[in-house]
């Protein structure tokens, strides 16, 4: 995939760095206490390319999203967009970039604008960009990307506002919403979460479609494995604003040496109630991304964990070409049986 | 007997037309009980959620039936009762339900007000620690709670509204899709938290949710809505071991199992959800079902026993039209 192409989207030493507000930390310590959400991200995505960003809740994954398509300023590091530099362009420079990128926002009950109806909210783009030719092209285009949702009848729809949709409808006036420009990258921050097994599909096989028709580049944030080895290309694992591990899914799904991958593999459930596969849960909680400890961030967590692990901080290497990992003892590769995989897979699909 | 619904309507009156989410509903849920409420996006499930709180966006409506909550018709009560009834009895974790606290106010405030205002004898101090208790249940930094809601992550706010449903200690708890931004670490924690709430405290927990492995997992009964309606309920075990319904058993069949993985063909439903401006006639289900009838676009089933508390709304299983394909059981949907 980056045979000799250049990638599209590119970050270097990415961080984003809030202050916090809460009166106890500060009065605590004393003087700035800053939340590390996002702490030094380097991510290359290639055209045609489906990077995941997976972890768990509060690792950063929507903000590294944010930060790759401007939506954030960065506390440090740059991120480029096909060659250029975020940070350097103009206000109107960014407007043309962002005709090129579509964001797909984790929570589809802020992210529409209640006072658009869904024709106006899927049609924006479209003239923001003045890509259609005709008004019956614009409608055309507006009615095939409500059907590629299944938002059927689409002229059931049309005249709607999004309070008068079901969470799930509003999830794919969302994906319509993103698909119907054909931009060059697309953040879709958890897209499916709310959609049952069938439509779920679909909507899957549907971006799959779009990426290899339009040769679309995709950030998919996702807390589900299963989903991500279904259709991802590459994946980070986050952990309190650092990645883990990083490489092709290949790589990283079926064979991860990072102690905090492979639990996360080990805790995917089983889809049958009638089997009962014990499935392993990593115990304890992601620390505080506010007053991180030194060394590797997992050590607190980590069953492996030796005193190195708790004062060294470990780099992120590449352990085999394209695959990255920071961890000083990485584990034999979790190889995943078969019948997992293919759970995973099946999962993913239904 | 907790709650109890009869032939529950509720339209969404709009100028293309009414909007039929749901028809004829009838259900009910024992004290104590771990109940699932599933279907297809767009089929119900909230609205119905919704109207037993009466908190229905507008142009919803209910149109008819009737809502028993430990006898009293919720359906019918007056506003100033309702008011004092939510929260304390029955408290709602909404879908969505990331955007719905107030982003200019600390987490803290907003949730020990909502149990300050409900439980008087509560002084602010303990309001507080209960609090940093729930936050610890479910698996949050007990020191966030004097964040504010923006400065939390998605999974972060979905769990903040978790703790706000359960601030004032509901006897009935209904949670909408409560787990959709959380990774699967903390979602078994979560369901873990919701069946000891029901095993311990006798809380009655009715679960919406479009993922059936949560359900298997969490809850004792199960009822599938399809455009509106419900076509069956009974028992988790039962159910998914043998379903009635072409439709559930669809459902059923398109969940991967490990004894199937290595050449597994997973069912699916072809064809789209109906527009519920313009339901079809009869059994809502029949133009997607491969064995429907004439009987099925005349007449609409019923709901009815097939065996001790399993109900399947289906000419099939009432035996009114034959088919020698059609048994019970996730099997026929492969076939
Ligand atoms: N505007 C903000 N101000 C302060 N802190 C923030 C802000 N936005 C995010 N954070 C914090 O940054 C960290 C990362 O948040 P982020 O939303 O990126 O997580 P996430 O990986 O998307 O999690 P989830 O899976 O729960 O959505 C969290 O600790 C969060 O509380
Ligand atoms: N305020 C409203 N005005 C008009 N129609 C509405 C309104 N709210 C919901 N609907 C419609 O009513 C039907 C049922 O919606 P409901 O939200 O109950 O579905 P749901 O089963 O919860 O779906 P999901 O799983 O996607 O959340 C849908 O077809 C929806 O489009
Ligand atoms: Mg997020
Ligand atoms: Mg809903």
């Amino acid at each position: 995939m980056s045979n000799g192409q250049e990638p599209i989207v590119s970050c270097r030493g990415l961080r984003k760095w809030f202050p916090v507000s809460a009166g106890f930390f500060s009065q605590l310590m004393g003087g700035e206490v800053w939340l590390k959400a996002v702490d030094g991200v380097d991510l290359d995505i290639y055209p045609e390319e489906l990077y995941c960003l997976a972890g768990e809740s509060g690792c950063g994954k929507t903000t590294t999203g944010k930060l790759l398509i401007g939506l954030l300023e960065p506390t440090d590091g740059i991120v480029e967009f096909e060659g250029h530099d975020l940070n350097e362009i103009s206000r109107g420079g960014l407007r043309t970039l962002r005709a090129r990128m579509q964001t797909i926002f984790q929570d589809p009950y802020s992210s529409l604008n209640p006072r658009l109806s869904l024709y106006d909210t899927v049609s924006e783009p479209l003239r923001l960009n003045k890509i259609a030719t005709s008004g019956e092209d614009e409608e055309a285009r507006v009615i095939r990307a409500l059907e590629a949702v299944q938002l059927v009848p689409p002229e059931e729809f049309t005249f709607r506002y999004p309070h008068e949709l079901s969470g799930g409808q509003r999830q794919r006036v969302a994906i319509a919403r993103a698909i119907v420009v054909n931009p060059a990258f697309i953040v879709a921050d958890e897209p499916v979460s709310m959609l049952d097994v069938s439509i779920r599909s679909e909507i899957l096989n549907l971006l799959e479609n779009i990426r290899r028709e339009f040769h679309i580049a995709y950030i998919y944030v996702t807390h589900d494995l299963s989903v991500a080895s279904y259709i991802g290309d590459k994946i980070a694992i986050m952990y309190l604003g650092k990645i883990m591990e990083k490489g092709t899914i290949k790589e990283v799904i079926h064979n991860a040496v990072h102690p905090y991958s492979q639990a996360l593999i080990s805790a995917v459930p089983s889809p049958d109630p009638t089997v009962d596969r014990k499935r392993k849960i990593l115990p304890g909680e992601p620390g505080s991304p506010i007053n991180t400890p030194p060394g590797c961030l997992f050590a607190p967590r980590c069953e492996y964990a030796q005193d190195k692990c708790r004062q060294d901080e470990p780099p992120l290497e590449e352990v085999s070409p394209g695959h990255w990992v920071s961890c000083w003892f990485p584990r034999e590769p979790l190889q995943i049986s078969y019948d997992l995989a293919h759970e995973l897979k099946a999962k993913a699909k239904t | 007997m907790s709650l109890k619904i009869e032939d529950l309507k509720v339209y969404y009156c709009m100028r293309r037309g009414d909007c039929r989410a749901v028809e004829d509903v009838t259900f009910e849920i024992e004290k104590g009980d771990a109940v699932g409420l599933v279907g297809e996006s767009g089929c119900g499930k909230s609205t119905v959620a919704f109207a037993i709180l009466r908190m229905l966006p507008s142009p919803g409506e209910i149109m008819g039936g009737h809502i028993y909550f430990e006898g009293e018709d919720i359906a019918t009560m007056d506003d100033d009762a309702i008011r004092e009834f939510r929260w304390t009895q029955i408290a709602m974790v909404f879908q969505g339900a990331m955007n719905a606290l107030n982003p200019i106010l600390r987490v803290s405030d907003q949730i020990t007000e909502a149990m300050l205002k409900h439980n008087r004898e509560l002084s602010k101090d303990e309001a507080i620690e209960k609090t940093r208790e729930l936050f610890k249940l479910v698996g949050m930094d007990p020191d966030r709670i004097n964040h504010y809601p923006f400065e939390f992550s998605g999974g972060m706010k979905q769990r903040a509204m978790i703790v706000m449903a359960l601030a004032c200690d509901p006897k009935f708890l209904i949670a909408d899709e409560p787990t959709t931004a959380l990774d699967v670490t903390v979602q078994a924690q979560i369901m873990q938290l919701l069946r000891r709430l029901s095993d311990e405290l006798g809380i009655t927990l009715m679960l919406i949710t479009h993922d059936l492995s949560v359900v298997a997992e969490t809850c004792r009964n199960v009822i599938i809505m399809y455009a509106g309606k419900i076509v069956e309920t009974g028992a988790v075990v039962e159910i998914f071991q043998k379903p009635w319904h072409p439709y559930a058993q669809g459902l059923i069949a398109s969940i991967p199992s490990i004894e199937r993985s290595r050449d597994q063909t997973l069912a699916s439903i072809p064809g789209s959800p109906p527009n519920l401006l313009d339901p079809p006639q009869g059994c809502r289900f029949h133009p997607r079902c491969k064995f429907a009838r004439d009987l099925c676009i005349k007449e609409d089933p019923v709901l009815l026993e097939v065996s001790p508390g399993h109900k399947a709304a289906c000419h099939l299983a009432t035996g009114k039209i034959k088919d020698s394909k059609w048994r019970p059981g996730k099997e026929v949907a492969l076939l």
